[in-house]
């Protein structure tokens, strides 16, 4: 499975993955409280001396993170040169584009487990109100190991329709993935049960 | 315990190939990702409390690293971007629509429908659209009309989540947890 860590090791990931959040956090709140151009682009050059620190490889990944943004660049733009707020639309562009490359900064230097561990600490409160750390870090592990078993029965089902129709398969194939996803929580449920449950 | 625990993972599994899956044709011509799809379905078919916590645990795994949004998006940038308020809702959208499956008594298909429509587009996009408002510094207005070009692929993508679930009450109609 894959994740968004960077297989390019920098000193970042050796950070612990909670002062990481910490900081992001407290970033974040700081960009929406700028206001002026000025500090915002102060805030952005920053972010981006920080992603250029691990090299010209880690930095093509982040750019190419950023690229889902570039519909909402454009028409944040649009929409201020027509209304006549030019530089009101950059501050908005330019703090949409540091938050999320600060973000992404800090998913691709931390690794899965080391969230997992995070995400653990930050439920343990939970425990009281009955969500057990244990069924959780389950539910997390079944999760991503039936990630890619989902994805090939619905290769399969997509296959056996092509075998008996020209046509392409459409949305039908989706109540035989659905059930089968059904069928596969039966069947876990019994394996679990039978191996002396999940409790 | 163990039931309730593994169609949570597993539904949670099916979202996430739902927006892998590239270009299912909903109707011929029209690529558009089943992930919010998944996440009706979570509600009509799982029921509030279980369809929330399986696309809770979906957004979770988005959190901690997993490019599993439709796109292959993930992380936490998502968290920052002006698509954050679908993500936030997506839980949501799933409890309002396993709650008026559970509680509304009607035939499933009718129950269904109302479920994904109200949960899966008036809740989720109520969250949407105060999400971009927020980012993209829009009043909500606005912000409605950037999420309007969606509507028609929603409501098709309801009606879906109707069928399948319709589908489901008459082929397996143990398995319906939201009618259990």
């Amino acid at each position: 499975m894959l994740t968004l860590t960077s297989p390019v090791e920098i000193w970042a990931h050796r950070l612990p993955a909670g002062a990481k959040l910490g900081l992001l956090c407290a970033f974040t709140i700081l960009l929406f409280a700028l206001k002026t151009p000025a500090a915002l682009l102060i805030a952005a050059a920053a972010t981006a001396a920080l992603i250029a620190s691990g090299g010209p490889t880690f930095a093509k990944v982040s750019l190419t993170m950023l690229r889902p943004l570039w519909p909402f660049v454009l028409i944040v733009g649009l929409w201020h040169l027509w209304i006549g707020e030019p530089t009101q639309g950059v501050s908005i562009v330019i703090r949409m584009i540091t938050a999320v490359a600060a973000a992404n900064f800090v998913t691709m230097t931390t690794r899965l487990t080391d969230m997992i561990t995070v995400l653990e600490t930050l439920t343990k409160p939970l425990a009281r109100l009955g969500l057990s750390p244990r069924a959780l870090a389950l539910a997390v592990a079944l999760t991503i190991r039936f990630i890619p078993v989902t994805l090939s029965r619905m290769q399969v089902i997509r296959e056996s329709w092509r075998a008996r129709s020209p046509r392409r398969p459409g949305w039908r194939i989706l109540l035989p993935a659905t059930l089968a996803a059904l069928d596969d929580a039966e069947a876990v449920a019994e394996a679990l049960r039978a191996r002396g449950g999940a409790g | 315990m163990e039931k309730n625990l593994t169609h949570i993972a597993l539904f949670a599994a099916l979202i996430a190939v739902l927006g892998l899956v590239p270009k299912i044709d909903l109707i011929s011509g029209v690529p558009i990702t089943a992930q919010s799809m998944g996440v009706m379905l979570c509600g009509t078919v799982l029921g509030a409390k279980r369809g929330a916590l399986a696309v809770l645990l979906f957004v979770a795994l988005v959190a901690l690293g997993l490019p599993l949004l439709a796109g292959g998006r993930g992380g936490l940038g998502v968290f920052a971007s002006p698509t954050v308020g679908f993500v936030v809702g997506f839980p949501f959208a799933a409890f309002t629509a396993g709650l008026i499956v559970e509680r509304w008594r009607a035939p499933i298909t009718a129950a269904a429908l109302a479920g994904a429509i109200i949960g899966g587009i008036v809740v989720l996009y109520a969250f949407g659209i105060t999400g971009m408002a927020l980012v993209l510094g829009k009043t909500l207005p606005e912000a409605t009309a950037l999420a309007t070009p969606f509507l028609p692929g929603d409501l098709i993508k309801a009606v879906l989540a109707a069928l399948i679930t319709r589908s489901i009450a008459q082929m397996r109609p143990g398995a319906l947890l939201s009618r259990a």
